[in-house]
């Protein structure tokens, strides 16, 4: 579906569901330079297993017009703002990198209307190395091969796809060539400068899921540490073989604990 | 902080798509022989029919061995994925019809395979979908064939037999400007002398049953997709960009993004006409492919020493060979194909018809038949064989004389390469 919010179209995955008053909302977050169906299997389930699903496009990605938001506090806002224009009082958000410090932002921020956070290949603080950051800056195409292979677990390139017949590289790649010029820039600059996770961390209230890969080469787990000790009840769910792609990577692991986690 | 890098060529043809078997470790793709899958619970089952969850239902639509291949070239091309299909032209066909709707068009080279030119001239036509065909060097024939109802631009990277060079970049730019996608047949090239999506192609597929499997023994396709052809933003693909009643409503571009293309291909496409690759066959594909990058080189080494035989040879009117400097696309073929402009190329002899058939029949070491890409060497005249629905127009519109015989070189010892051919020259005397 597609809304408006601060006079820009955003478009909103909801697996051909119309959005329904009475069932429970989840909100899928994307990553930097990423869109909507990197959440594919996992938001065509919810849809059809009754929760009003918004994966979103975030500004500039996607369907969703830009421009890109310059910080993750910017973005949590945003993401309230379609919520309203959705219709929707409350929902679990599930986020995966950047969007997984949105969804954080946004439990800090406004607790009543965040029932449960799933947080996928995360880390705080989130720096960003700065050949990355100037690489991006510049519209390099380098950028995009960073992203892409360290993006993924050291294996991928070599093996299988759960996807039958499909290449992770060069889906993640043919995503990153589509945007606009900018795009990727203003989403790792947005995770190197958010600086208030920890601070943010304490004051989330809903039950919180960290899903981390351990073969995570941009947000290793370790690196995912102190946010999870600064959530009082956070739970962990390590998934073996996987790198930051977790969704593409292991997507029935993934799937199963959201399963569990929001049921 | 130094960039990353990614596996080189030689390194995805032996391994991209396959970790070793977690059931048994087997280090070589195991042949998957099944054509069905045990679901785990009901559950189970009804999510991968509504693709909830990745995996396997039916060895029609995917299959493990099958994916392996279908990954593997996808690396080795440089896009999101591929689908394997029965046959080259099976790829074609699937591309075709996952795209165009009857009363739709299609923009080709003139200069292509007999069967594709036949599927575009005749058989689609009884479905509704007309064809334009442009000589592939007139870049203003291109574009003046375009009509509003134009859906697709198609050429070979090497047309088939004259061996025009497709310029890539200059036709990929007349589609685009039209906002339609480029399909480029790869055949001839492989992706070890030309990856058409650096250059601007948007889908391509192989006739597999030629240098990927390059011996001769298994007949498969493999049709790839970039991803870079913006479905959406083109707003001429309702088939990929609206819902779908035939696959519960889906907007294939909408659910899955940069993979719609081949969604559609292989949930509407597989599903219904049902081209699909046997997991023996993708076997024995993965095997060819695992030495593609050594047997390239050497194909390319051999042809180099048997046109420069022939080049010279007082009964040869003229041989066509991109890399000859009278080859009307010597210097495309030098920008495009750095490595080598194949290994399947053309020559007239002077005697004409008659001379061509005892030049034909007097080869011991050439094989003579329909097929191209083969580890041995091959013969064939494509007037009476390969090209022999095409009419007197067609034919020349492809560089195809009464005279011109067409080889494909194989990996023996180019000495007795040449030495079979200088017996057969002697016979059509």
């Amino acid at each position: 579906m597609n809304l408006v919010v601060d006079g820009k179209r955003v478009f909103a995955y909801t697996a051909a569901h119309a959005l329904d008053p009475a069932k429970p909302s989840v909100v899928f977050l994307h990553g930097a330079g990423l869109d909507h169906s990197w959440f594919a299997l996992q938001s065509r389930y919810f849809g059809y297993h009754g929760r009003n699903v918004l994966a979103l496009d975030l500004p500039g990605h996607g369907r969703s017009e830009g421009p890109p938001l310059a910080s993750i506090e910017g973005l949590a806002e945003w993401v309230m703002r379609v919520l309203d224009g959705a219709g929707i009082a409350k929902a679990s958000l599930v986020g995966h990198s950047m969007g997984s410090l949105a969804a954080l932002e946004c439990a800090a921020r406004h607790p009543q209307r965040v029932e449960r956070i799933a947080l996928i290949g995360t880390a705080f603080p989130m720096k960003v190395g700065d050949a990355f950051l100037e690489a991006a800056r510049k519209n390099e195409h380098t950028a995009f091969d960073m992203e892409t292979i360290w993006g993924h677990a050291p294996q991928v390139p070599l093996g299988g796809n759960p996807y039958p017949g499909m290449w992770m590289y060069g889906d993640t790649l043919a995503r990153l060539e589509r945007l606009a010029p900018g795009v990727l820039h203003a989403g790792l600059k947005a995770c190197n400068d958010y600086a208030a996770g920890l601070e943010s961390a304490a004051k989330v209230k809903s039950p919180a899921l960290f899903i981390l890969g351990q073969r995570d080469q941009m947000t290793p787990p370790r690196a995912a540490k102190a946010l999870v000790q600064a959530i009082a009840g956070a739970r962990t769910v390590s998934v073996a073989a996987a790198g930051h792609s977790l969704m593409a990577e292991a997507p029935d692991a993934v799937l199963d604990v959201l399963i569990e986690f929001l049921a | 902080m130094s960039a990353p890098k990614y596996p080189g060529f030689d390194t995805l043809a032996l391994h991209a798509g396959q970790s070793p078997d977690p059931a048994t470790g087997s280090r070589a793709v195991p042949i998957y022989a099944t054509t069905s899958y045990v679901f785990r619970s009901s559950e189970h089952a009804a999510s991968l029919f509504n693709m909830e969850r990745a995996g396997h239902v039916y060895s029609r639509i995917s299959n493990p061995t099958v994916a392996v291949l279908e990954e593997r070239v996808a690396a080795l091309e440089g896009g999101v994925g591929a689908i394997a299909t029965a046959s080259g032209q099976a790829a074609l066909h699937l591309a075709i019809a996952t795209l165009l709707d009857a009363g739709q068009h299609v923009v080709a080279s003139g200069s292509l395979y007999g069967g594709s030119h036949n599927l575009l001239g005749y058989t689609l036509k009884r479905f509704g979908i007309d064809t334009t065909f442009v000589s592939p060097r007139d870049l203003d024939a291109w574009h003046a064939a375009l009509r509003p109802n134009t859906r697709l631009v198609f050429g070979e990277t090497l047309g088939n037999p004259g061996l025009d060079v497709l310029d890539i970049p200059a036709v990929a730019q007349i589609a685009h400007a039209a906002r339609v996608p480029l399909l480029v047949d790869s055949t001839f090239t492989t992706p070890y002398l030309m990856q058409p999506f650096t250059l601007g192609a948007d889908l391509l597929y192989h006739s597999a049953t030629k240098f990927l499997g390059g011996h001769g023994t298994v007949i498969g396709g493999v049709l790839v997709d970039s991803g870079r052809f913006d479905w959406e933003a083109s707003g001429k693909f309702p088939q990929l960009t609206a819902p779908y009643a035939g696959f519960h409503g889906m907007d294939f571009e909408e659910e899955s993004g940069t993979r719609a293309f081949l969604l559609r291909a292989r949930r509407e496409g597989l599903r219904d006409f049902g081209a699909c690759m046997a997991a023996m066959t993708a076997f024995q594909i993965l095997q060819g492919i695992e030495t593609l990058h050594l047997r390239m080189p050497r194909h390319v080494e051999n042809t180099r020493k048997v046109v420069a035989f022939l080049a010279a040879h007082p009964m040869v009117d003229r041989v066509m060979y991109p890399e000859l400097a009278e080859h009307p696309d010597h210097a495309l073929a030098g920008r495009l194909l750095p490595r080598g402009a194949g290994a399947v190329f053309s020559f007239d002899l002077k005697s004409g018809r008659e001379g061509g058939k005892r030049f034909i029949e007097s080869l011991h070491v050439f094989s003579h038949l329909a097929n191209v890409g083969d580890a041995k060497s091959l013969v064939i005249h494509p007037a009476s064989t390969t090209h022999y629905r095409m009419s007197d127009d067609d034919l020349k519109l492809a560089g195809i004389g009464a005279g011109t015989v067409r080889l494909s070189i194989g990996l023996e010892d180019a000495g007795d390469l040449i030495g079979d051919l200088e017996r057969g020259l002697k016979a059509a005397r």
